[in-house]
């Protein structure tokens, strides 16, 4: 096992490797692959952080916790709700800001503000030659040549090992609120949701809990704020609703998928267009539901080793199975498009050293 | 600015490319006559012209498969263009090139509103994606100053932004899907109606990528519901370091505005000879907008206020009316036309931390007075993206160099205070030289690594980007290859 202390250190691994490398930040993420295992905890620590324009940088194996507890003494907050897997894998450790950015993830806040790969400003990399690039830097604007920023989120490591990112952070607005409708059906809900994220009311949330029959939608900023669109949702889309004013227990469960930490079996992530969703689960064949993103993100359990996969068919969007195995993490991709992303590997790791295999 | 020689060989084969493409596009989407091949000289960087070989019009996804593909057998480089309006020469010719404008293929193609998304022919301009969908609420956000004329191909090329970003984001972040064609004909589809596309971001990737990786042909947008109203507060101070403390402490306040605009003397005294639009006669100042009902707008603009008046303001004015909002915006709308009748102007558009404005505006009046040449800043305030427009005369020999040299100055010092060499205009040829002064050479080589990929001849947009010494050997390819 390898556990640099630096990035000096880490390119040295990379360089000097001759087999292929398991890399982890905290290993919270339940991602398997063959290797030897090369830890990124070790590079951490805040290097920066400057409230007034909004941007942290920080080491990649600096733990989330730290960076959210950093920002929040200055009323900020990581806006994009990075997903904690450990309930829904089972995992232990210290989940670090590297891995939340190589794995891009994301929670129900996604709709309003962007994705994880939306606030990464900058990062610094070791690629499978053991190279160190930068790219981007730690201002919000920034067309400075090729967004290797965003290549690099969401690429699991398998491009490069992230050494140091820049992020953007946002203002803690002062409240929130939950509204909750009751008792509508999937098609039902999908357009209420739809008809809440279509109003100028700045919904920041909006999920669908099929068992509970809830379906929910946050608000928050100001209090009058917060009162005034509450109400504004409330008169939008009529029939039984509910508030609830303390709400960030429930979202946090959302985030993290907790409802299915229990249930035995495959766990799936489902993109697609949120008003196919609900068509997409009556033939999908899962065992349980959750939908998250009005509709565009759908939380699957099925049955282990079941191929979702040939049940959901053609749609616009993939399918990511998160907990399970026996079957490709990723979606396979079009031809076309593989031929491009297989070009790239060969040229940010040419001897397939890097979570080899994990993308495809 | 130094260009590639044209490449002899691919000239003397202008007749048989005329030929073949004339073969797959309609007799009036292929120009090739001297005269006429001058309307593409330029963009907006008029600075520098070069007629191209031969420029087309394609008006479909597969027109456009069939010129790439065509190109690509002849070794013909080719220069994407939206309407032109790039400030960085991204759309400058090669004189050996064909010039590829999409400016036939206009049409919407998708509106959702259940989705939120909006599918478009990238020949489409910005200001009209909107118009496609306003009548029913809707925008889509990222609204660059040339917005009227510039192309959803262009804006995705250099992932474009404008002024409301701070709370909506750039291009790349409100660009779902897209339709590419490859520099050898072949046809992709990447992302869609869903949020996140699988895979690699190549979204990412290809969003300001400056057309050197593919021709966008279709793209799939984020459109939102326009707020009910926004209304800003104009402010003016005595010292801009003042200015830059209150929006620091304006966001530090968690109150996240649309837009912070900022505007220094030389920029308020033109303006105002201009427009006449009121301003105070000061050394900074600040337009604040928010967006919301009126309450919330009132509650959010009594912040900033209060915050604003613990810094001393010369003026605060709080618009209550659409008129007021209008009149409060129409200086810092009429900035641009304002400098360019004083004089020529350069605009450069590096950005800066937010905490280094002070610093950086101190220097830019330094550099100003060594140089000889006057400098006016209007810009992003919130997002640190600076404005600075130099002025010269185009007339005068010499003027134009000296300018240019005095912008690399600027430039260089943005990179020095942690900042880039560019917020929202791209590299194209105007910055191409100074990337060395960002990037050390392996971070340039991970990037030309990624054009390798997409387009191994270097025939898409090839002398942009990176600094030419730098692509110097990857360029020569297909001469070498004949």
């Amino acid at each position: 096992m390898h556990s640099p202390q630096t990035e000096a250190e880490l390119a040295d691994v990379i360089r000097d490797t001759t087999g292929p490398l398991a890399i982890q930040g905290g290993g919270t993420r339940g991602v398997a692959v063959a290797g030897d295992p090369l830890v990124t905890s070790g590079i951490s620590g805040i290097t920066l952080f400057e409230p007034g324009a909004m941007t942290v940088v920080a080491r990649a194996g600096t733990p989330v916790a730290e960076i959210e507890k950093a920002v929040a003494a200055e009323n900020q907050r990581l806006a994009f709700e990075p997903i904690d897997h450990r309930v829904l894998l089972g995992t232990t450790g210290e989940p670090t800001i590297g891995g939340v950015m190589a794995a891009n993830v994301s929670g129900p806040r996604r709709i309003s503000v962007g994705a994880a790969r939306d606030f990464l400003l900058g990062v610094r990399y070791v690629d499978g030659m053991g190279r160190i690039v930068k790219n981007g830097g730690r201002v919000m604007k920034n067309v400075t040549g090729y967004d290797l920023v965003k290549l690099m989120a969401g690429a699991h490591g398998t491009l490069g090992v992230l050494s140091e990112v820049s992020l953007k952070v946002l203002p803690k607005p002062e409240t929130e609120a939950t509204l909750i409708l009751h008792g509508l059906d999937d098609i039902a809900a999908i357009a209420a949701l739809a008809r809440a994220l279509g109003s100028p009311y700045e919904v920041s949330a909006a999920a669908h809990d099929p068992v509970a029959g809830e379906t929910l939608l946050r608000v928050e900023g100001f209090e009058q704020s917060v009162s005034y669109r509450t109400e504004q949702l409330r008169a939008l889309l009529g029939g039984e609703i509910s508030v609830e004013d303390d709400s960030t227990g429930r979202w946090a469960a959302w985030r993290d998928v907790t409802c299915f930490a229990d249930v035995d079996g495959d766990i799936w992530r489902v993109s697609c267009k949120p008003s196919e969703g609900p068509a997409l689960v009556a033939r999908s064949g899962a065992l349980g539901v959750r939908y998250d993103w009005a509709g565009g993100l759908i939380w699957m359990h099925t049955a282990t080793g079941y191929d979702l996969r040939a049940a959901l068919g053609s749609y616009d969007g993939h399918a990511t199975l998160v907990r399970g195995t026996g079957q490709p993490r990723f979606e396979p991709e079009d031809a076309g498009v593989a031929r491009i992303t297989a070009g790239l590997r060969a040229r940010f790791d040419p001897r397939g050293f890097l979570n080899a295999g994990l993308m495809g | 600015m130094e260009m590639p020689i044209p490449n002899p060989e691919v000239l003397a084969r202008k007749a048989r490319v005329v030929e073949r493409l004339s073969a797959v596009l309609p007799a009036n989407a292929v120009i090739h006559d001297e005269r006429e091949t001058r309307a593409y000289e330029c963009d907006a960087l008029t600075a520098y012209r070069c007629p191209p070989m031969v420029a087309v019009l394609p008006a479909t996804t597969k027109e456009v498969s069939d010129v790439l593909r065509i190109c690509h057998e002849e070794g013909v480089p080719v220069v994407p263009r939206g309407s032109g309006t790039s400030l960085a020469g991204g759309a400058l010719p090669t004189a050996d090139c064909v010039i590829l404008g999409v400016a036939r293929m206009n049409d919407v193609l998708e509106t959702d509103y259940d989705n939120r998304f909006i599918r478009v022919q990238t020949g489409r301009t910005n200001l009209s994606v909107t118009g496609a969908v306003e009548e029913d609420g809707f925008f889509y956000a990222p609204d660059p100053s040339s917005q009227l004329a510039c192309a959803i191909a262009g804006n995705i090329a250099m992932n474009s932004g404008g002024a409301h970003c701070l709370k909506y984001g750039v291009t790349t972040n409100n660009l779902m899907g897209v339709k590419m064609v490859m520099m050898d004909g072949e046809i992709v589809d990447i992302g869609g109606a869903h949020l996140d596309a699988a895979g690699l971001d190549l979204l990412g990737l290809i969003c300001g990528s400056e057309g050197q990786l593919g021709v966008v042909t279709e793209a799939t947008l984020r459109i939102l519901h326009k707020p009910e109203g926004a209304r800003p507060v104009l402010m003016g101070f005595d010292d801009s370091e003042i200015a830059g403390a209150c929006v620091t402490d304006i966001i530090k306040a968690g109150v996240l505005p649309v837009a912070i605009e900022f505007m220094d003397r030389p920029c308020i005294e033109a303006t105002e000879a201009f427009a006449k639009a009121g301003y105070p006669m000061c050394e900074a100042l600040l337009i604040v907008e928010v967006e919301g009902s009126d309450a919330e707008i009132d509650h959010q603009l009594d912040l900033i206020m209060e915050i604003a008046r613990l810094h001393n303001p010369v003026e605060l004015r709080q618009s209550k009316s659409a008129e007021e909002s209008a009149a409060i915006w129409l200086g810092r709308k009429s900035a641009f036309g304002a400098m360019g009748q004083i004089n020529d102007y350069m605009c450069l558009d590096g950005t800066i931390p937010v905490s280094s404005l002070p610093h950086v505006l101190r220097r830019i009046g330094e550099l100003s007075e060594e140089y000889g040449l006057k400098v006016g800043n209007v810009f992003h305030a919130g997002d640190g993206n600076m404005h600075p427009l130099i002025l010269f005369d185009a007339n005068k020999p010499g003027d134009l160099e000296l300018c240019e040299a005095m912008g690399a100055d600027i430039l260089r010092l943005c990179v020095e205070v942690g900042g880039c060499l560019t917020g929202e205009h791209g590299v194209g040829i105007e910055k191409r030289d100074l990337m060395h002064v960002q990037y050390a050479p392996a971070d340039l080589e991970a990037q030309m690594a990624v054009k390798d990929i997409f387009d191994p001849q270097w025939l898409l947009n090839p002398a942009k980007v990176f600094p030419l010494d730098a692509s110097d050997a990857r360029r020569q390819m297909p001469i070498a290859a004949e």
